[in-house]
């Protein structure tokens, strides 16, 4: 390895400062830091020894979190199809592998792609060094579109979020929204027939079976509240011809836990995201107090519309909210993004539950959004501040208050 | 009216090379020096002596057109052998040859009687005259205190919890009477109470036990507990229009000695400590010291970091340079200038970290674990990104991100309402080292603290 760091500390010259390719150092240097940690030691005075981490060991944690939704989401995509044209296929075959790593790969390239080229674009305009950060968005992205997504929406929405959601701030530390989600939101609004409606099962051009519905849990509660029949009997009703993957109807409380239904690719299974949540939570990097607060807010809204109960859909037993749609994704990879959060630790709960309400109230009360938990957080990035605020506000006073004793 | 106050915020960086409590018989170091750059806030250093001079131990050297009457003094009799400038004529360092017999300048000494019925006046001017008052540093800025001032309070801290700091007890040792002479003095100067902070778990020391008519508090915790700013936070915080000043025990004896014996006292036991020592012991000499002596013979290999002070808070000094004026460590640790292929992705465990983030299993050590750490920074400056980590190392109710970026927004309003008279670089170390963004936390706050002096 001395041998290829000699080769590129000889390249070096040439990027520097005077050197032909002098434009392109953030870029060279991001390329070098990468395979070789660079030499650089503390100064003079202050701190003599540094913390071993850093922000790309820190920003590659929340990617190895991923990996298991990114996982279970290439075989679920197979699945989906493999049940919907009406092949028996048992959920961990290598069919279904293939068939998803087929349809979920190039998605994921694509972002990486695309958000790094703009990243770069960035680092040589204005000077400054690339952003770890799209480690995270080029992962994040993929895991929130649905698997039929055409590759060129997920290509501009993932340059719309690095470029609008991060970039035109200053880049990754200094951005108010969410950049996935803000990607995401793009999508919705500017292509809203590739992202709802039945667009949750990669069919790839074969006719699915009688009966087949390629709606997602929320879409069918929604449409049991229209019709005023329970919502549970409405989601055992829908797909009851297939053969749910493990255990009861297809939309049963558990197959939705587990993650055997359509939606898109990482976010099915809430056991694959507290999966990731336990890994963020034990490395420290993501913050419980969020994940568990925005699981709680969910409940204790699902529980007052319970109370309310003016339509079935505000019947359902708050636990279903928490297992159906993007929330538990939502919760531990969307709302812990530490630079969009409130980042005092008294606003975290706050922010945390209010994500987990507002949630809750845009699937239930407005039919339009079904996927309540991307309005919420970014709803709540824009008011993160404002309960940081209000927090940092109190210290201050209670500064004042001694003062005065 | 004691108080005891139990810290859980912070962190401990539990070092190899810490130093053994005996005194190395090593040739004693030839050269010494001041240096203007060690006294915070001095502005404007007026030399007072000639390369050629001869100066005894007391002899005024320097001092600060600011603050005319307090004089920095020679910490050994000899020879100024080197006025040392550096860019722009500005004063770097003063070096002194030291004879074999260290002669010193003679003040005025005091019995016990006239100890009580000294005044504060006469107090100062003895003091600032003897080169004891630089001892003094005034919260908040952490300056030199200014005679004029009536503080609150003073305090002291008996124990240093920064990686691999000196024994504060053992290397005061036998300055019992001086200790409480020093003491006699300070309370000349405020009316508030003396604050004298013990280790809640350690044994108090007997040249602090039977100290008497000031406060003794206990605390507890993991570093910074040891930190004076931290201790003033907990029991007399500090508000706007407030001056508490703080000094060293080392301060307080010498103090003491001044008045008891008339001499300024500048002899010290020095820790010299790292994983790159190869005795790590204690070293007796004299405030300033040349490094070179001190390490002679002692190192385990030659591509190593001298710094004087803690790895914290300390200054890289070179092999032929000086101990700080406040100094009594010299860390050893080694040069950390390597590149590691795909270092920020490679499970370490002989890293010390405090965050648990993929692959950092230093935590799975355990507490007792000591590390032999390098002066690597372990990653490039970014943005701030991380949340919540600086609050988990600062055991005081502050909100440092926030107070840093009103610092660097040159807010002054935002920087009062945060805190900034409450602190100085020590108490926010800890956020420099945790830092994952790798930012000079340290030199932020010092940059805030002279917007606020200035402003």
């Amino acid at each position: 390895m001395k041998f290829l760091h000699k080769i590129l500390e000889k390249q070096k010259p040439m990027f520097e400062k005077g050197g032909k390719l002098e434009k392109f150092y953030y870029l060279f240097e991001a390329g070098e830091t990468f395979l070789f940690s660079p030499p650089i030691t503390a100064g003079k005075k202050g701190v003599q020894v540094r913390d071993a981490v850093d922000l790309k060991r820190m920003m590659m944690t929340v990617v190895i979190a991923m990996i298991p939704c990114l996982i279970w989401g290439i075989f679920n995509v197979g699945y989906q199809h493999h049940i919907a044209v009406g092949e028996t296929t048992s959920f961990f075959s290598v069919d279904n592998l293939l068939f998803g790593a087929r349809w979920v790969l190039p998605i994921v390239l694509v972002s990486y792609a695309a958000g790094g080229i703009v990243e770069a674009i960035f680092a040589v305009v204005r000077k400054h060094p690339i952003n770890e950060g799209f480690l995270v968005t080029g992962m994040l992205i993929p895991l929130i579109v649905p698997p039929t997504i055409p590759l060129w929406q997920v290509a501009l929405a993932t340059v719309f979020g690095v470029l609008v959601g991060k970039e035109i701030f200053g880049g990754t530390g200094m951005n108010i929204l969410n950049v996935a989600m803000t990607a995401r939101a793009f999508l919705y609004f500017a292509y809203p027939s590739q992202i709802s409606g039945e667009v949750w099962t990669q069919l790839a051009d074969k006719t699915p079976v009688n009966g087949y519905s390629g709606a997602t849990a929320l879409a069918v509660a929604y449409e049991s509240s229209t019709t005023d029949t329970s919502v549970i009997s409405g989601l055992a009703d829908t797909n009851s011809v297939l053969a749910a993957p493990f255990g009861g109807d297809f939309f049963s409380f558990q197959n939705m836990l587990i993650g055997g239904i359509p939606g898109s690719i990482g976010e099915t299974s809430t056991l694959m995201a507290l999966l990731g949540a336990l890994i963020l939570i034990a490395t420290g990097v993501g913050s419980w107090k969020i994940i568990v607060s925005v699981f709680a807010g969910a409940f204790a809204m699902g529980t007052i519309f319970n109370l309310v109960g003016a339509n079935t859909f505000m019947e359902l037993p708050a636990e279903y909210h928490l297992v159906m749609g993007g929330l538990a994704f939502g919760a531990v990879f969307m709302a812990t993004d530490p630079v969009s959060a409130s980042q005092t630790e008294t606003g975290k709960w706050i922010y945390g539950v209010l994500i987990g309400v507002l949630t809750v109230i845009i699937r239930v009360v407005n039919p339009a959004y079904p996927e309540g938990i991307m309005l919420a957080v970014l709803f709540m990035n824009v008011f993160a501040p404002l309960i940081d605020f209000y927090v940092v506000q109190a210290n201050k006073k209670r500064r004042l208050a001694r003062a005065t004793v | 009216m004691s108080k005891i106050v139990k810290l859980k915020k912070g962190f401990d960086i539990n070092l190899a090379g810490k130093a053994q409590k005996k005194i190395a018989n090593t040739p004693p170091s030839e050269t010494f020096a001041i240096k203007p750059t060690d006294f915070v806030g001095m502005k404007r250093p007026k030399l007072l002596v000639a390369e050629g001079d001869n100066v005894k131990a007391g002899t005024p050297v320097l001092y600060d057109k600011m603050q005319e009457n307090v004089m920095i003094c020679s910490p050994v009799s000899g020879e100024v052998v080197e006025v040392k400038r550096g860019a722009k004529r500005k004063l770097l360092e003063i070096k002194i040859l030291a004879d074999k017999e260290v002669e010193y300048e003679q003040f005025k000494t005091y019995n016990v009687s006239e100890l009580k019925s000294l005044s504060r006046e006469e107090a100062t001017a003895q003091m600032t005259k003897g080169g004891v008052w630089a001892n003094i540093i005034q919260r908040p800025y952490g300056i030199i205190a200014k005679e004029e001032d009536t503080p609150k309070s003073i305090f002291i801290s008996a124990f240093d919890t920064h990686p691999l700091a000196a024994d504060i007890a053992f290397t005061l040792k036998g300055d019992e009477e001086a200790f409480k002479t020093g003491i006699e003095v300070l309370k000349k100067f405020t009316e508030g109470p003396i604050h004298l902070n013990h280790d809640l778990n350690g044994e108090v020391s007997s040249v602090f036990a039977n100290v008497e008519g000031i406060q003794h508090n206990k605390f507890s915790g993991p570093h910074p507990a040891g930190n004076v700013g931290v201790q003033i936070h907990h029991i007399d915080p500090i508000a706007k229009g407030d001056i508490v000043w703080t000094i060293s025990p080392y301060g307080v004896a010498q103090i003491g000695k001044l008045f008891s014996k008339g001499i300024y006292d500048a002899s010290r036991l020095v820790a010299i400590a790292g994983s790159e020592v190869k005795d790590p012991q204690y070293y007796k000499t004299y405030t300033g010291a040349c490094v070179n002596k001190m390490v002679e013979g002692n190192l385990k290999q030659d591509h190593v970091r001298f710094i004087s002070g803690n790895v914290l808070t300390g200054e890289r000094v070179e092999k032929d340079g000086y101990l700080g004026f406040y100094s009594n460590l010299l860390s050893v640790l080694p040069e950390g200038d390597h590149s590691e292929f795909l270092g920020w992705l490679k499970p370490k465990k002989e890293v010390l970290s405090f965050h648990r983030a993929w692959g950092l299993f230093s935590f799975l050590n355990g507490k007792n674990k000591e590390y032999v750490l390098d002066t690597n920074t372990n990653g490039e400056v970014r943005a701030f990104v991380e949340t919540g980590v600086f609050e988990k190392v600062t055991p005081m109710d502050i909100y440092p991100v926030y107070l840093l970026k009103a610092i660097l927004a040159e807010d002054y309003d935002n920087m009062e309402a945060l805190g900034i008279y409450e602190v100085i670089e020590e108490d926010l170390a800890l956020c420099e080292y945790v830092d994952v963004s790798k930012h000079d936390v340290q030199q932020i706050v010092r940059d805030g603290l002279e917007l606020m002096q200035n402003g």
